[in-house]
């Protein structure tokens, strides 16, 4: 049944999607290989397939500055101990919510669910952290957005779908709630728990709205949000720029361009060399959600 | 259970406890005095605002952003349907993992990959269309406000476009195979089939993500990328009304003023939200809420 008019469509359909395909992927392939390349030699024009005179120089001076490690190091401990504390708190909520003696719990979970709905906005939350004593410090990075509803009842629905057999047994065996949460339940929903702990850890790494609303101290600066500064600074007027490039150029061996593309691929690259093995867990988290909520 | 109290009291503190700065917005608020001994002064702040050229600016904004936004959103319902009638599996899935990454990065490193094709020195656009000759000034889009609305809704297309394509694609996986092949048997061709079949399967989709929407048209543009993608020269078309409130709350330290701001968006979304919702309830029978 297939008409010639179909068959142009298909070719048709082939040729636009590999477009919309490079227009997402190559800007990546690009910067990665700008960050690869001799600063002076791209001046001029770029290599577009291949880095043109393939140096390290680029990452050399932004790992032997203090000023990009320090950072770095606050976005790995903010993923790290972020996405831990949102799993186990996330977790233990739900699972306590499943349970029928806890108090309350219809409750609780109703004023769970409409935080999602709600918001106090910018300046009461502002003044919530100031009033904390929270501004300035690490925990701001972890300990506000602990809890999140929408992870909290994907895990609490994979929770009632376990067999409530297993936990009755272990029940008459005399275990705790809190041993069987953790030898019983924690090992069941692995499955549910990876999905979440690697959507609550891009959220950390790609975070930087409370670096920017909270913490103004350049201790605890994100990679994020100094890689914004640096991008900020660079002026739009043709003249700034042409006299940055030619303060790094002397200064140093390397130009602001370059340094930038290497940061961003710094930036990038935890999310890169993850997303493509862990994609089907992000439309797994997607289906999910679409199908609750 | 003892487990979940500390849970739930954290949720309290951080998502409700600040509503009670709301009354923030009636009161003009001196740091260091307590929440209560502050001034009343009624709806002084609001007058402010509607008297306020830059909010109208701001308000402005969002709504041409929010419309444009809203103009372009059936296109990850297009590229499902594309998507859908590729038979080449493998090309499918890789397309479809390339064109969801954007969606994976943050605005920082989106307005990093736009500087560096689009920046009027450094940008790969300009150098390679003025060595080709094809311009012969370079050209600034970044800091070009009579472009900044649509180069903004593009910009939002490309990160979100492939991802918002996937949940249009579970919708289609979930339509009865059996229509199709009915279809066939009554000899209609793919274009028909998509019109009649897949698209229908598609809308109670688009109509759920359209109403919420609307109830997020005051947010137009959203705070990350006006901010990230905001500079001297576009201010005046990228300064929405998220980006007003920090401005004037955070950066010009009006407390009162930027909470008077962000209430009367909230409550409007509110009622935004709602007033949609009861349309399509009326239409098609169906309630997102």
């Amino acid at each position: 049944m297939s008409s010639l008019s179909e068959k142009t469509f298909s070719v048709l359909n082939y040729v636009f999607l590999a477009i919309l395909g490079i227009l997402c992927f190559y800007p990546f392939y690009f910067i990665i290989v700008y960050s690869f390349s001799d600063p002076k030699a791209v001046l001029s024009s770029p290599g577009y397939l291949f880095p043109k005179g393939f140096t390290l120089v680029n990452y050399e001076t932004i790992f032997t500055q203090n000023d990009v490690l320090r950072p770095f190091f606050i976005s790995v401990a903010r993923t790290v101990s972020g996405t831990a504390l949102t799993l186990i708190g996330c977790a233990m909520f739900a699972y306590g919510l499943t349970k029928k003696d806890t108090p309350m719990r219809k409750f609780m979970y109703v004023v769970l669910v409409f935080t999602m709905y709600i918001s106090a906005g910018l300046i009461p939350g502002y003044l919530l952290i100031k009033e904390l004593h929270m501004l300035n410090t690490f925990w701001v990075y972890i300990i506000p957005g602990m809890i999140n509803a929408f992870f909290l009842i994907l895990i609490k629905t994979f929770f009632e779908q376990l067999p409530a057999e297993l936990e009755e047994a272990a029940l008459i065996e005399g275990a705790g709630y809190f041993r069987i949460f953790w030898s019983l339940v924690v090992p069941l929903s692995k499955p549910i728990l990876a999905t979440i702990a690697i959507f609550a850890a891009v959220g950390q790494w790609n975070n930087w709205m409370d670096n920017l609303l909270y913490n103004s101290s350049q201790s605890l600066l994100t990679l994020q949000f100094m890689l914004l500064k640096f991008l900020q600074t660079q002026s739009y007027s043709m003249k700034d720029a042409a006299m940055m490039a030619a303060l790094g150029n002397e200064a140093f061996n390397i130009t602001p361009q370059s340094i930038r593309m290497a940061i961003t691929v710094i930036v990038i690259f935890p999310v890169l060399a993850v997303y493509p093995f862990l994609q089907r867990y992000f439309v797994k988290g997607i289906m999910i959600g679409a199908v609750k909520g | 259970m003892l487990m979940t109290v500390p849970f739930f009291l954290l949720v309290l503190v951080f998502a409700y406890v600040p509503i009670f700065g709301w009354v923030m917005a009636f009161q003009d608020y001196f740091p260091g005095k307590g929440m209560l001994s502050q001034s009343f002064v009624g709806f002084k702040h609001f007058e402010r605002m509607f008297a306020d050229d830059e909010f109208y600016r701001a308000l402005r904004n969002t709504l041409v952003l929010s419309f444009l936004g809203l103009l372009v959103s059936p296109a990850p319902m297009a590229l499902a349907l594309l998507l859908n009638e590729v038979r080449r599996k493998w090309f499918r899935k890789t397309i479809q993992i390339i064109t969801s990454f954007p969606n994976f990065i943050s605005w920082i490193i989106v307005f990093s990959v736009f500087f560096a094709f689009f920046s009027v020195e450094d940008g790969v656009i300009n150098k390679l269309f003025l060595e080709l000759g094809i311009w012969k000034t370079p050209s600034n889009i970044l800091a070009d406000p009579s472009a900044a609305w649509v180069f903004q809704t593009l910009v939002g297309m490309w990160k979100g476009l492939g991802w918002g394509a996937i949940i249009y694609l579970a919708a289609l996986a979930g339509i009865d195979q059996e229509l199709y092949e009915a279809a066939r048997v009554d000899g209609a061709n793919r274009f028909r089939e998509a019109w009649h079949i897949s698209l229908p399967g598609m809308l109670p989709t688009f109509v759920v993500l359209f109403i919420l929407g609307i109830g997020g048209m005051l947010s137009g543009g959203g705070f990350e990328q006006m901010f990230t993608f905001s500079n001297p020269m576009v201010v005046e078309k990228l300064d929405n009304l998220d980006t007003y409130v920090y401005r004037t709350g955070l950066q010009g330290i009006a407390f009162s003023y930027a909470t008077a701001v962000g209430l009367a968006k909230s409550l409007v979304s509110i009622l935004l939200l709602l007033g949609a919702n009861a349309i399509s309830k009326r239409i098609n029978g169906s309630s997102v809420l």
